[in-house]
């Protein structure tokens, strides 16, 4: 077994694909708690093909991949920002707009000059093959910063993503705290692409923080769960697909998809186990040891 | 319970809230113009209209959330930009919140602190204490590490009235507290307010339940996209200004110091099935 895991280990893009599923997939974990409990799911989506937009500019304009798609990024959630202000405009019709526009910028450049096909296809589907030192580098950076700003933000954030208008008034500064988040969100996003594909990144986001939701009702429990499925996903994902020879991308979103459905299977499961031995209990993990917890405090225990 | 004063030396001559010439709205609908209010330092105050009269922008006016198209709002004679922080408690409607959140009633108490220059995620153990403190005070102690999903509305109530104490605010707001809870859980919490007020803690809130701001609150706000009247409520709950405020037949049904109102005219229960 060990030798198993430890022969593909070989490969120097086996070990930086691996290093880099695994940071990417914590990071995205970690940050996809944030994105569903504000349901921000499609932001990450629109995001990710606005930042796709970006890099094919920025290839036209001989700029960096991750510059062009930064500034894409960026670019693109201000725009947002402008257009949902007024309130005429909801928040899933202004993403739609700017960043499928970029998008289609993006496609329109690349059918026209037809050379550089190639190198997109990772951005758009994800090649764990070309990993750089440099991409490395750049990941750990975007994933030690998300770790590091979720963990000194962590009380503005959980307040403003809880009651924001409250948040306001008790003197969070509520849209500075969103726009670090958008931020943060962002420079994920653009580090992740060339591993999971513009394709597959909110699903990278949202599965391990789902997941994590299923398994839990508390919200730190829930961040440290989602952080880990999240690197546990990226890991098992890559040698997956070093088996089975397939995409890296999706093979690492199907392992995340795979692990949602076993724990809402396994939730169902004891739901029905309690409903058939203890009607007077409540269904499901999360809601069983709150009933147990209810209890202890009842009995002031 | 100790409160804080919010200004200088000089703040016993200014109203608690004070809005002069204030205009609201949202781009080019206007809600109210040129609005006048004082509001006494340790009043108990209740806002009371109709549906879309503009409370909600009121409330959010005078807490700074919403930013007045023209005139002044000062709280303790102070801009917002000058009060600090803590100073207003702010208890929201039970419906602007998404219960499945996973949260536990202490943690949302413990947000009251999250304004706090403390950085790291866990809470010291002063801010343990003054949340066991304020649940004992509250009733809440024993739901304290149940999920808010878990919770009645009045327990929720509660938790956020909590959070709301846990700085010792001198200017307590509350959005429709009345709503979203049952009848008993309403006149609960209208008492534990009239206790916080008795202590020194100016409270302003908004309801639909005009008994119970009858029963519960000295002063009374009638406001419908500006101000109609406001008084004692023996003063204000009067047909004319009522029907002013409400547009609709009004009937009050009065018994020596009590009284009752009702919209429309008043069931009469017959003796028989017809």
């Amino acid at each position: 077994m060990i030798e198993f895991l430890l022969e593909p280990l070989e490969y120097e893009f086996f070990r930086h694909g691996l290093l880099a599923t695994l940071m990417v997939g914590a990071s995205c974990g970690l940050i996809g708690v944030l994105v569903i409990l504000r349901g921000m799911s499609y932001v990450g989506h629109g995001l990710s093909h606005a930042a796709f937009g970006g890099a094919v500019v920025g290839f036209i304009l001989n700029l960096n991949f991750y510059a062009g798609a930064g500034v894409m990024g960026l670019l693109a959630l201000l725009l947002i920002n402008r257009i949902t202000r007024s309130g005429t405009v909801k928040l899933d019709a202004a993403i739609g707009i700017v960043t499928n526009a970029m998008f289609a910028l993006g496609v329109a450049i690349i059918s026209q000059v037809r050379t550089f096909n190639q190198s997109f296809e990772a951005a758009l589907f994800g090649n764990i093959l070309g990993i750089t030192e440099g991409d490395l580098l750049l990941i750990g950076f975007v994933s030690l910063s998300t770790l590091t700003t979720m963990f000194l933000m962590y009380r503005p954030l959980l307040f403003s993503t809880f009651d924001q208008e409250t948040a306001q008034v008790f003197g969070i500064r509520t849209a500075r705290v969103q726009l670090v988040f958008s931020l943060l969100l962002t420079l994920t996003i653009i580090a992740s692409m060339n591993i999971v594909g513009v394709t597959m990144i909110a699903a990278t986001l949202i599965a391990p923080a789902a997941t994590a939701r299923l398994m839990t009702d508390c919200f730190s429990r829930m961040l440290i769960y989602a952080l880990i499925i999240g690197g546990i996903t990226g890991v098992a994902g890559m040698y997956l697909s070093y088996i089975f020879n397939t995409a890296s991308g999706a093979t690492i979103v199907l392992f995340g998809a795979l692990l949602y459905c076993l724990c809402w299977l396994t939730n169902f499961l004891h739901d029905r186990y309690i409903l058939q031995n203890h009607p007077d209990g409540k269904s499901g993990f999360v809601q069983t040891a709150q009933h147990q917890s209810a209890e202890r405090n009842e009995a002031g225990l | 319970m100790s409160t804080r004063a919010i200004s200088s030396t000089e703040s016993h001559i200014h109203p608690a809230i004070s809005l002069s010439d204030v205009t609201a709205g949202y781009g080019r609908h206007i809600v109210f113009k040129r609005l006048s209010l004082k509001i006494d330092r340790g009043q108990f105050a209740g806002i009371v209209g109709p549906t879309a009269c503009g409370k909600t922008t009121l409330l959010k006016t005078i807490l700074g959330t919403q930013s007045p198209l023209s005139g002044t709002v000062l709280l303790d004679g102070q801009t917002l930009n000058d009060i600090p922080r803590g100073i207003i408690g702010y208890v929201p409607q039970l419906e602007s919140v998404d219960w499945r959140f996973p949260v536990t009633v202490e943690e949302v108490i413990l947000m009251g602190f999250y304004t706090g220059k403390r950085p790291w995620p866990w809470p010291s153990r002063e801010e343990r204490e003054r949340v066991h403190d304020l649940a004992h005070r509250l009733g809440i102690y024993r739901c304290l590490r149940q999920q808010i999903s878990n919770t009645s509305g009045g327990q929720r109530q509660r938790a956020f009235l909590a959070r709301a104490l846990v700085n010792n605010p001198a200017l307590l707001v509350l959005d429709e507290p009345t709503s979203g809870v049952d009848i008993k859980a309403q006149h609960e919490v209208l008492h534990l307010l009239g206790d916080i007020n008795s202590e020194g803690i100016t409270i302003l809130l908004t309801t639909h339940d005009l008994n119970a701001v009858a029963s519960h609150l000295p002063w009374v706000i009638c406001f419908r996209n500006g101000l109609i009247a406001q008084g004692k409520p023996r003063d204000i709950f009067t047909n004319d200004i009522l029907t002013r405020t409400y547009g609709g037949d009004i009937t009050i049904v009065r018994h020596e110091d009590y009284f009752l109102i009702a919209n429309g005219t008043p069931i009469h229960f017959s003796d028989g099935d017809q």
